[in-house]
């Protein structure tokens, strides 16, 4: 038996008080990919992906790269947050949990910032 | 460390159809993750100039990459849908069970008929130059 009072015991293991930003976070970025996303996919259908030039120039022109760049950007972020509630739902060995999030995390973050390279590298040739 | 009561895990609960639709979900979502991979080596091989681009189309447009980008397709189309549902969940609506098992074959019908519209499409697009 513990002599330690019910709210001794509780104070200090309560909620971190950032569930709510990353639910919120989830839903914000799904709600932007709904039309992010169906624009991509039609575009990449429309589109004659094996012909370089229509592609490149499809890419640099008009607002396409910043739409890309945002779909890229946020649908990362959208997958980080919901990879990292999987891994913390079903791994449940602390380091190698703290691991996989670490991996989980430093992989989306170098997909969104190659895809947004990668976009940039593309849009900026000519002015280049 | 202190025992603290947890929310229940799944084996507590007597298995409905809809919770397939709820693992379903994360599976396409994780699958989906891995479509990014693609998205961006796609991206990548634009910006490393037409040699690379090549060799990336080729790629990807190979049987073994034609499969898995019907895969990513699919998972699309559920994820989007079925993530649909639960945006309107989260506005606190359609809650009641009669209403999720309503939704639920609502979901798998238009994310079934929007995957064979887009696959079709998918299929009969010219890769090419017209």
């Amino acid at each position: 038996m513990s002599l330690r009072s019910p709210l001794g015991v509780a104070l200090g293991h309560g909620s971190a008080g950032d569930g709510v930003g990353h639910w919120w976070s989830q839903r914000v970025s799904a709600l932007a990919l709904v039309p992010l996303t169906i624009w991509l996919l039609v575009a990449l259908l429309r589109l004659p992906l094996a012909d370089y030039a229509t592609v490149s120039i499809w890419m640099a022109g008009g607002w396409n790269p910043v739409l890309l760049s945002l779909t890229v950007t946020v649908a990362c972020w959208h997958s980080l947050l919901g990879v990292q509630v999987v891994i913390e739902d079903y791994v449940h060995t602390p380091a190698l949990k703290l691991a996989l999030l670490l991996a989980s995390s430093g992989a989306h973050l170098l997909l969104a910032a190659s895809g947004v390279y990668a976009i940039l590298r593309v849009a900026l040739r000519g002015a280049a | 460390m202190t025992q603290r009561p947890l929310s229940p895990f799944l084996e507590i609960y007597h298995f409905g159809h809809t919770m397939a639709l709820s693992i379903a979900h994360r599976i396409t979502g994780v699958w989906l993750a891995a479509g990014l991979c693609a998205l961006v080596y796609w991206l990548m091989s634009a910006a490393e100039g037409e040699m690379a681009y090549e060799r990336a189309t080729a790629l990807l447009s190979g049987w073994c990459f034609r499969v898995l980008l019907l895969g990513w397709l699919a998972a699309f189309c559920y994820h989007l849908v079925n993530g649909l549902r639960h945006l309107v969940w989260d506005a606190g609506f359609g809650l009641e069970k009669r209403q999720a098992r309503r939704s639920a074959a609502l979901v798998l019908a238009v994310a079934l008929l929007a995957f064979i519209a887009l696959a079709c499409w998918f299929c009969c697009r010219r890769w090419g130059a017209p």
